[in-house]
């Protein structure tokens, strides 16, 4: 009989799987080795062994896909076409930085 | 506060070659035109990057104040290798991090609630994603950038300022490593860290319920 998917008896035969047959990773290994994927920094063979786990865990390809996606939303929510540039420096800013240099001497 | 990508004010505030060896020339030279135009050109996104990393209106104004103070006093150190802004961006980017250190110690917060979560056969849990909203529908909307934003500040410090100078101020592990003293692995692995716990403060964006 075949365990029903995402049961415990599932979990267990698929974690055996993944840490006993050769090429295959564990999701945990999967996890120490994503920055290096993503960045493209992962020797070839290590990225062959990750993008295989990628085909055969639905988990880790949904976590994958939403850890690209949150990294990119915290990029771009700093890049706000609508805010004006920042014109706000306090005039007196302005003038402590160019009074400190005048009393510096050259060194 | 506006907060700009630090790449579109260096677009927009940089100056030409020529133009920006004609400042450093005139800056060596201890004009005064040429330090107030310098000043002028560069304190409001200076202050915008300072703001980023210090997230107070007072200290980001100390931070650029010091480091325009610096920039000016080493102009004769600035080798031209790099562009003026990148070198001002490196500088700013220093101030910030010593009034950090000086308020409170980068101690090791508690990230580990907002880590990926694995079962005892080292499977990862992960509830099923149906839809997936992009970063770009979500931006759409401008009351959900200040949600991303407040949980980008949600983070645990020392993870959080990681996150901000590879991610946002675009500096390299390396560049990271030397400026807060710590191994590049070790940038690596906050790096890593961050983005994961922000992954789990924006999974509800990004699966499309309400917060
Ligand atoms: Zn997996």
């Amino acid at each position: 009989m075949t365990p029903s998917y995402g049961s415990k008896a599932w979990r267990f035969m698929k974690g055996a799987m993944l840490r006993n047959l050769p090429l295959m990773i564990t999701c945990r290994q999967f996890e120490d080795f994503l920055l290096d994927y993503v960045e493209g920094s992962l020797p070839a063979g290590q990225r062959r062994v990750f993008e295989f786990h990628i085909k055969i865990c639905r988990e880790c390809r949904d976590y994958l896909a939403a850890y690209r996606e949150a990294t990119k939303l915290g990029k771009q929510s700093f890049d706000d076409p609508a805010a004006p540039l920042p014109d706000d420096v306090p005039e007196d800013l302005i003038t402590a930085v160019l009074e400190a240099r005048r009393s510096t001497p050259e060194p | 506060m506006a907060e700009q990508g630090v790449l579109q004010e260096e677009r927009t505030l940089s100056e030409t070659p020529s133009e920006e060896e004609e400042l450093v020339a005139g800056l060596r030279a201890g004009s005064d035109a040429h330090a107030t135009r310098f000043v002028r050109a560069n304190a409001g996104w200076m202050r915008a990057v300072a703001f980023r990393l210090v997230r107070d209106d007072g200290l980001a104004d100390d931070c650029v104040q010091e480091a325009l103070i610096k920039a000016l006093r080493n102009i004769g150190k600035f080798e031209g290798r790099s562009k003026l802004t990148t070198w001002l961006h490196r500088i700013t980017v220093n101030e910030a991090l010593m009034k950090l250190r000086n308020r409170k110690r980068l101690q090791e917060d508690l990230i580990d609630p907002l880590l990926p979560d694995f079962d005892e056969n080292a499977c990862r849990i992960e509830a099923p994603w149906t839809k997936r909203s992009t970063a770009e529908e979500i931006l759409s909307q401008a009351e959900q950038r200040e949600v991303v934003l407040s949980k980008i500040r949600d983070l645990p410090e020392s993870y959080r300022i990681v996150l901000m100078l590879r991610d946002i101020e675009e500096l390299d592990t390396a560049e990271v490593a030397e400026a807060l003293g710590i191994s590049e692995g070790n940038v690596k692995v906050r790096l890593h860290r961050a983005r994961a716990a922000l992954k789990k403060l924006l999974e509800p964006l990004l699966r499309g319920d309400a917060l």
